[in-house]
């Protein structure tokens, strides 16, 4: 079990609080060298993981941001077109043979390495985290898994490339669609749940070590009951600190002191019009009263 | 538990011990668990590294390894309990739990047991049955329910699973109309007038390229369902065929009408099972009445309309027509959304059936702004709706 406690200290350092479990996840990530797939609700902390383990690992942290139609131009390498035409048009007058030129202008000068390209070809691993893959359409998931299988990516023009290093890969996913079995089966398997009340009271104390304790418990607890109300975005472990954040600026102590300032701050936890609309100041007053 | 495995050594597991963790993987996969002989055999590893003294960290060492998704998460430690753990100490668990559950625990525990046996009856030989059955299971069982009238399902089980399909198929129409558009792109090309355009600029060279490429973008989907008494036998199946629509389609909005027009995107979009079954039946009561098709659609155009349409709008309203309110309405309504939407589709779940004519008022009123006129009442026609989508 030791093993496991110095691992979560070393992702404490490096400024995450994790349960346990995660970090006895974690610890078997970087032995089994299998990419891990964090799933679990916005704002719960799934992209900090991977900025941790990059800070544990002492290493580069490369982001992978998918979105709809992202292909694999902007993913794996591009060719840097206009570099190429202005170096025809320099040697045009050199007088070298069209297999030299041809050799020169597809070498690895012109080429642009993007994320998944620049991840494998970094003299020590870095931390990969491809995030909210669910975003990407089906067809990049199996390049990607392709990829993350051999650790080599094919360039038609230079041949195949292999990895120098091989990257710890962290996926993140909102469950937006469904994953393909084959990546779920090839991904270690995480679900990031909101943080207990410990954990989060943590975190908060960590991320604003001037906070009152009082202030602390009283911000976690109703985040915490605000989270049980039937809301159309739930506030997340960010939001949490946002408004912690807000409350220190005005200077707030004690939440039940001013009801009106409260009700203004909570801007910070609920980000859409219903949800504004479903905390009235009755609502937000009667969440203070029972933290008692 | 196990002498002779030295506390944090890694020393091969005895086979009755391998046997042993064989059958818990079988018991994993007949609960539906994505565990191919990869993920097992490195579960196998981390047993041996971790060694079986350590049951927390056994435990959660495997859950990440065996699990893929949420709702696996959430089922394997009670599983882990159940097969690793003494059967006193379960029982002792479940006790804990409450007793008002006990009756429904026995049952889940016995049908839990038979699973057990039955892992491990496995454990000796009949392999590939075991792991192929579930996928062929499902083909056939969905060729036969695929042409069942949805209004003829008497059986819970089968309406349950007819449901889940509903759903199912919903996110696979996305999938397949994305592939066509994807065909579409690869097909980019050099847009060449621009591109000379663009390189006087830069004194004749094409430095850079301006590519063309056709658009064609996902339709929205605006759902109107029908949930009156003439519906009710069609309505939770529809509402499953919505959820999944509103999963595939990010913006798409869904409503249900009777009496009155409550949208209920919201609530389908509710990810936790439980939730979800609360608020359907919280936005349900009341329904199952009469149907003023022409009022509810009234109000969709005044309230909801002006955010809801535009020209990739696609309406899909599901009804059976048989209303209590002025024809005149509805007819005027649909001529409203026409002016507004690319196209409507009503989808009546009455036209598959031998005979049906539509010719009640409202349904003849309708018809003249109705773009597709098609059956909804069993699955191959939901399939087929797909089609219809994509030529927007």
């Amino acid at each position: 079990m030791n093993d496991i406690t110095e691992f979560s200290n070393r992702l404490q350092a490096a400024g995450y609080v994790a349960e346990s479990s995660l970090a006895a996840t974690l610890l078997l990530f970087t032995q089994l060298q299998r990419p891990l797939l964090v799933e679990g609700a916005a704002g719960v902390g799934k992209t900090e993981i991977a900025k941790a383990l990059a800070g544990v690992f002492q290493c580069p942290l490369i982001r992978l941001q998918c979105y709809e139609g992202l292909d694999a131009n902007a993913a794996v390498y591009e060719w840097n077109y206009q570099r190429q035409l202005l170096a025809i048009k320099i040697q045009e007058d050199e007088g070298h043979s069209a297999a030299e030129k041809e050799r020169h202008i597809f070498s690895a000068e012109f080429l642009l390495k993007r994320p998944l390209l620049q991840a494998i070809t970094l003299p020590q691993s870095p931390v990969l985290l491809v995030d909210e893959i669910d975003r990407a359409d089906e067809e990049f998931e199996a390049y990607l898994l392709e990829v993350l299988s051999d650790f080599q990516i094919s360039i038609p023009e230079l041949g195949t490339i292999k990895a120098t290093s091989i990257p710890h890969v962290v996926l993140t996913s909102n469950g937006t669609r469904d994953l393909s079995d084959a990546l779920r089966r090839r991904c270690l398997y995480y679900y990031l749940d909101y943080p207990a009340l410990d954990k989060e009271l943590r975190i908060v104390r960590r991320h604003l070590p001037n906070i009152g304790e009082r202030l602390a418990e009283q911000i976690v607890h109703f985040v915490r009951d605000l989270r049980a109300l039937d809301l159309r975005k739930r506030p997340g472990v960010a939001e949490t600190l946002d408004w912690a954040a807000a409350l220190l600026r005005l200077k707030v102590d004690r939440l039940e002191a001013d009801p009106a300032l409260l009700l203004q701050s909570l801007v910070c936890l609920l980000k859409t019009r219903e949800d504004r609309e479903s905390v009235p100041i009755e609502v937000a007053q009667r969440l203070v009263a029972n933290l008692s | 538990m196990i002498a002779s495995v030295v506390h944090g050594e890694e020393v091969p597991l005895p086979e009755f011990l391998i046997r042993r963790f064989i059958g818990f993987v079988r018991l994993l996969r007949l609960h539906e668990f994505r565990v191919g002989v990869n993920e097992a055999l490195d579960a196998l590893r981390t047993v041996e590294r971790t060694g079986l003294l350590k049951p927390d960290r056994l435990r959660w060492g495997l859950k990440s390894l065996l699990c893929s998704d949420a709702e696996e998460w959430r089922s394997f430690d009670d599983l882990f309990d159940r097969y690793w753990l003494p059967p006193n100490q379960t029982a002792w668990v479940q006790r804990a739990g409450g007793s008002a559950r006990v009756a429904d625990a026995q049952t889940a525990d016995a049908m839990s047991r038979s699973k057990i046996t039955q892992a491990d009856r496995a454990e000796h030989g009949d392999d590939a049955g075991a792991a192929g059955g579930g996928a062929r299971g499902g083909a056939s069982q969905r060729e036969s329910v695929g042409s069942g009238d949805f209004g003829l399902l008497s059986d819970e089980e089968q309406r349950r699973q007819v449901e889940r399909m509903a759903e199912r198929i919903a996110r696979a129409m996305r999938k397949r109309i994305l592939r066509r558009m994807r065909v579409d792109r690869l097909g980019r090309r050099v847009h060449l007038r621009r591109t000379i355009r663009r390189s006087l600029s830069y004194g004749g060279m094409p430095l850079s390229l301006v590519f063309r490429r056709r658009r064609r973008r996902l339709p929205r989907l605006v759902l109107l369902l029908d949930v009156s008494r003439s519906m009710s036998i069609y309505s939770l199946l529809f509402l499953r065929f919505a959820r999944g629509m509103l999963a595939a389609f990010g913006d798409a909005q869904a409503f249900a009408f009777h009496t009155r027009l409550v949208p209920v995107s919201d609530a389908l979009r509710e990810r936790d099972s439980e939730r979800l079954r609360e608020k359907l039946e919280i936005i349900s009561l009341g329904w199952s009445g009469g149907t003023r098709i022409g009022e509810c659609l009234e109000r969709f155009n005044r309230e909801y309309a002006a955010n809801a349409l535009g020209k990739r709008a696609v309406v899909i309203i599901v009804s059976d027509g048989l209303d209590t309110g002025a024809p005149e309405l509805i007819a005027e309504q649909l001529a409203a959304i026409r002016r507004h939407a690319r196209r409507i589709v009503w989808l009546n779940p009455l036209l598959g059936r031998e005979g049906y004519e539509p010719t009640a008022g409202g349904m003849q009123a309708a018809l003249p702004f109705i773009d597709v006129f098609a059956p909804a009442h069993n699955l191959d026609s939901l399939m087929a709706l797909e089609s219809r989508l994509i030529a927007v």
